[in-house]
């Protein structure tokens, strides 16, 4: 069965940071929107959450690409992750989390799954 | 078992060299060891003695430290000389007593040869060969005019430049047809003497003296056999060397014919108890004047006394490469053909004054020798193929013909066998240079001080990184110069890109010069030339997202993502009310608080959110950014100086709070640190900074390129007694040059040592502005001083910049989850990943 989910808006496009990205709280915890405006699409989503330190800071970390792959890199210990899958580069067992994210209107809208909102709203 | 006594006459060069050797072996443990030194310092480098006159002290040249003998338990008697040698008794004679020893080493060098001319004995005809000789060289040529050197060999040079440093006009007198009889022949003297004479330095060559006598114009007056004379007021003599063999030769000992201490391959003396070394000794009727071969018999005789039955000296390479009085010499092997059959190329450029002699044997295949005045760049390439016997192409004269005539480049390092000596002053060929990369060093600076490759005389700079990248891409390490995969230039090449096109943004750069949307490492560099070249305040629109979290967000990220807060406090010197400040805005925020190492005070514990509110606090009480978190200045310590202490010369705090202010916010390659000490006593160690500056009676000494950290590196001496215009001139070139000339996080010390030409060459672009670049840099630093502006309060102020520092952009009121604390030693602290798995 399908996980029920929702697009949640989590910010306004003047919220964003052209080639760079900025933390939004979800019900699914913290994560990281990038925006890419010379790519298409423009808009990544992935955990804020740095897997090697456990801290929250992903959206302070310098974008890029690595041979063409759109990354973020650790503002820790450098690590890069991929903005399209969430692989680090450097580690091939560790993989983030990566949300669909969406431009709607003036809104940015984050596909997450719909019953930890409920826990979390409760 | 019982020590025996080892006993070494003579703390030179060589001596030392010696006991650094034994010390490096087991056979240091057999041995007692006492040192007897004539001189009252301790061994220092005679091959640079003239730096003397250039600012440098004893301490500069000074080869090890009492502390390194203490350490290694060696009994060091300077001053102490010995009279006799009793080879029966095994004992030895000073003034103070008699020393027994088991193995004696005599390294007691060499004394200047002065010809025995009528009133040589003249208390201003002086000799070049001990600091103390220096001194009295000082003393004589003050405030007179003129300065003879009678020799023109190598040393004779040297001396003629060292009068030259003092500021008399120099003369050099020679009995040859020619400059450096030994090593150069005609055409190559006669170039050389043109280059020396348009420096100022007044050849006279076929010259014999036949007496010294009283002068009219000046104190003497020399006569020559063609019945010319020359008036001057001092006569320095450096007409060769003589083997200090005095003490040898009355105890009995082998001596040759004219001088020297009889050695075999193992450096020993007619006496299995005697050893000697360096250019007291005489090897199969060879006297060897060069520091190398010394070296190479220390090391031979330290293996022997470890008991390696292998170890001999079996002669050494004689072939030169050096500077004089700034003009290139070159000499290798058999540089005058006198091999039999030996045929020769010559090229000579007199419009460029270039000349070059490559010696080959009759059948064409092999380098005997070669000659170089005027231009060294080929002096590696000949070595190699003289030294190896590498089969010389079929064109032999392309080595020394310039490109444009069909030139061959310098010989790849993958034509030499590994044999190949790299460097003859520590003895390192290829083969041992690929041994330490094999063992894991990764790059020259690892590859230097596994091996000591290039750390003696440096002459093999250049060949040794060639070597060292070679081996390492072959080894597929990544050593290509390009920044990162966007931008194939070095970070050196794209500031020249920005500074000459007038590039304001990343976007433009990459668009024109490289490809791809950038990375982490391309996006901070540009940032930091960016900031170098037009100095805009790095949260501007377009500048944000280059930064490294800690410039974006103005603060040092710490590992549970939350800032460190680091006021500058200029100099160190701060009022009880903004100390105060400090103690408020911590107890608020409940920051953690500790004292920096340089200086100042660094509060931890700032979320994202709460770093605009503290610095409003901050800067309302007047502090502004201590730029703690980017590649820039961080503080110029200091001491207290003359204001409070007893000691203290010159007012350090009040240069320091200068220097500080001058400087902060400037754009680096890598951090930049500052000291000032008010005395000679240093008590805010600027040597170990990479500006270091030290009070004199006089003024200001500057240090430069020093630094503490996972390498430390003691800063050099850069130039002394300046005032302060001169010490503020000479860091803003300094600076400049290394931001416009750095690679990425490149410190002051790895940059100055990749500098062809090192601390020399550092000195003549600033001190002698060789390249004309003076004024502009100069320029460069008061346009980036005229347009400081405290980041902070610029972000502070303005409501768009503010808003990069909400932790969540939907949610203001939200704290991070995963920030948990504690408290230890009364203060708040994150708890650690142990504590909070309990």
């Amino acid at each position: 069965m399908k996980a029920r989910t929702t697009w949640d808006c989590v910010c306004k496009v003047e919220d964003l940071v052209a080639e760079s990205g900025v933390a939004v709280w979800t019900a699914d915890g913290p994560v990281a929107v990038f925006y890419l405006p010379h790519r298409l699409p423009a808009l990544f989503a992935i955990s804020h959450t740095d897997p090697f330190s456990g801290s929250n800071v992903l959206a302070r970390g310098i974008t890029g690409d690595i041979k063409g792959e759109p990354v973020v890199a650790s503002p820790l210990y450098k690590q890069h992750f991929s903005l399209i899958t969430g692989q680090c580069l450097e580690d091939e067992t560790v993989k983030i989390k990566t949300y669909p994210v969406l431009l709607d209107g003036d809104q940015i809208r984050l596909e997450v799954p719909k019953n930890k909102q409920e826990t979390a709203a409760a | 078992m019982n020590k025996q006594t080892l006993i070494v006459i003579g703390n030179g060069m060589v001596g030392h060299h010696f006991l650094e050797q034994l010390i490096a072996t087991a056979a240091a443990e057999r041995f007692d060891i006492k040192v007897f030194g004539e001189e009252k310092l301790l061994a220092y480098d005679r091959v640079h003695l003239s730096e003397y006159f250039g600012g440098s002290t004893h301490a500069d040249l000074a080869m090890g430290t009492a502390q390194w003998y203490a350490e290694n338990r060696i009994d060091l008697h300077l001053g102490e000389q010995v009279t006799a040698i009793d080879r029966d008794q095994k004992t030895i004679t000073t003034p103070l007593g008699n020393y027994r020893y088991d193995e004696l080493v005599l390294a007691t060098g060499s004394y200047p040869f002065v010809p025995p001319i009528k009133g040589n004995e003249h208390p201003h005809c002086l000799v070049y060969r001990t600091l103390e000789d220096l001194d009295r060289i000082r003393a004589s040529a003050d405030g007179v005019k003129t300065g003879v050197v009678v020799g023109g060999g190598l040393l004779g040079l040297e001396a003629a430049n060292a009068l030259k440093s003092l500021g008399v006009d120099a003369h050099v007198v020679e009995f040859a047809p020619r400059l450096m009889p030994v090593q150069l022949d005609a055409d190559g003297g006669a170039l050389l003497r043109r280059k020396i004479e348009e420096l100022g330095v007044q050849v006279h060559t076929e010259k014999a003296t036949i007496e010294i006598v009283d002068g009219e114009s000046a104190r003497l007056r020399m006569n020559f056999s063609d019945d010319s004379h020359l008036e001057t007021d001092l006569i320095v003599f450096s007409a060769g060397i003589r083997p200090q063999d005095t003490l040898a030769r009355a105890s009995g000992l082998d001596i040759g014919e004219r001088g020297g201490i009889v050695i075999n391959d193992q450096c020993t003396t007619s006496d299995p108890h005697i050893h000697a070394i360096g250019e007291c000794a005489l090897w199969s009727e060879r006297i060897f004047g060069l520091v190398a071969p010394g070296y190479t018999m220390a090391r031979t005789l330290a293996a022997t006394l470890n008991g390696d039955q292998e170890a001999a000296f079996t002669g050494a390479d004689m072939s030169t490469k050096l500077k004089l009085l700034g003009v290139d010499v070159g000499s290798i092997g058999d540089a005058h053909g006198q091999t039999p059959g030996a045929r020769n190329i010559r090229f000579n450029d007199e419009k460029a004054g270039h000349y070059r002699r490559m010696v080959i044997s009759d059948d064409g295949k092999t380098l005997l020798g070669a000659i170089l005045v005027g231009d060294n760049s080929h002096y590696d390439t000949l070595l190699q193929y003289a030294l190896n016997g590498i089969t010389l192409p079929d064109n032999p004269e392309t080595l020394i013909l310039p490109e444009s005539q069909g030139g061959a480049p310098a010989l790849g390092p993958d034509a030499l066998p590994e044999t190949a000596s790299i460097c003859s002053c520590h003895n390192v060929t290829k083969g041992d240079i690929c041994g330490a990369i094999d063992a894991g060093c990764s790059d020259l600076a690892s590859v230097k001080g596994e091996t000591k490759a290039s750390t003696g005389c440096g002459g093999c700079a250049a060949l040794l990184k060639n070597v060292v990248d070679n081996e390492l891409e072959k080894r597929g390490v990544e050593v290509s110069k390009d920044l990162c995969e966007h931008f194939p230039y070095s970070r050196q090449e794209l500031f020249h890109l920005v500074k000459v096109n007038g590039i304001r943004t990343f976007r433009t750069l990459i668009r024109d010069h490289g490809k791809g949307h950038g990375c982490d490492i391309c996006k901070p560099t540009v940032a930091s030339i960016l900031a170098t070249c037009w100095n805009e305040h790095i949260l501007a629109t377009d500048h944000v997202p280059l930064q490294d979290t800690n410039d974006t967000f103005m603060a040092n990220m710490q590992k549970n993502g939350t800032y460190s807060i680091v006021p500058r406090i200029p100099g160190g010197e701060i009022t009880p009310d903004k100390l105060i400040v400090l103690g408020e805005v911590a107890n608020e925020y409940n920051l953690y608080t500790k004292i920096t190492g340089g200086q100042r005070v660094d509060l931890f514990g700032a979320t994202l959110s709460e770093l605009p509110a503290i610095w409003e606090k901050l800067i309302a009480a007047g502090f502004e950014t201590g730029h703690a978190y980017g590649k820039s200045l961080r503080t110029v310590k200091s001491c207290v100086g003359s204001t409070w202490c007893r000691y203290g010369v010159q007012d350090s705090v009040g240069m320091a709070i200068f220097l500080e202010n001058r400087y902060k916010g400037l754009r680096a390659p890598h951090k930049v640190k500052m000291a000032v000490s008010g005395c000679t006593r240093e008590c805010a160690e600027a040597q170990s900074k990479d500006i270091g500056v030290i009070a004199t009676e006089n003024g200001w000494n500057l240090y430069v390129c020093g630094n503490g950290g996972m390498r430390p590196r003691h800063a050099d001496l850069f130039a002394t007694d300046l005032s302060d215009e001169e010490l503020i001139r000479t860091i803003d070139r300094v600076l400049m040059f290394y931001v416009r000339t750095a690679d990425r996080l490149q410190r002051t010390s790895v940059w100055m040592e990749n500098l062809e030409g090192g601390l020399d060459y550092l000195k003549q672009v600033v001190l002698e502005d060789s390249l004309g670049l003076g004024q502009e840099l100069e320029e460069h630093m008061e346009s980036l001083v005229g347009t400081y502006q405290c980041e902070w309060k610029t972000a502070v102020e303005d409501p768009e910049k503010r808003k990069r520092f909400r932790e969540f952009v939907n949610a203001p009121e939200k704290t991070d989850p995963v920030q948990q604390w504690t408290t230890e030693r009364d203060q708040r602290r994150p708890v650690l990943e142990s504590e909070a798995a309990l």
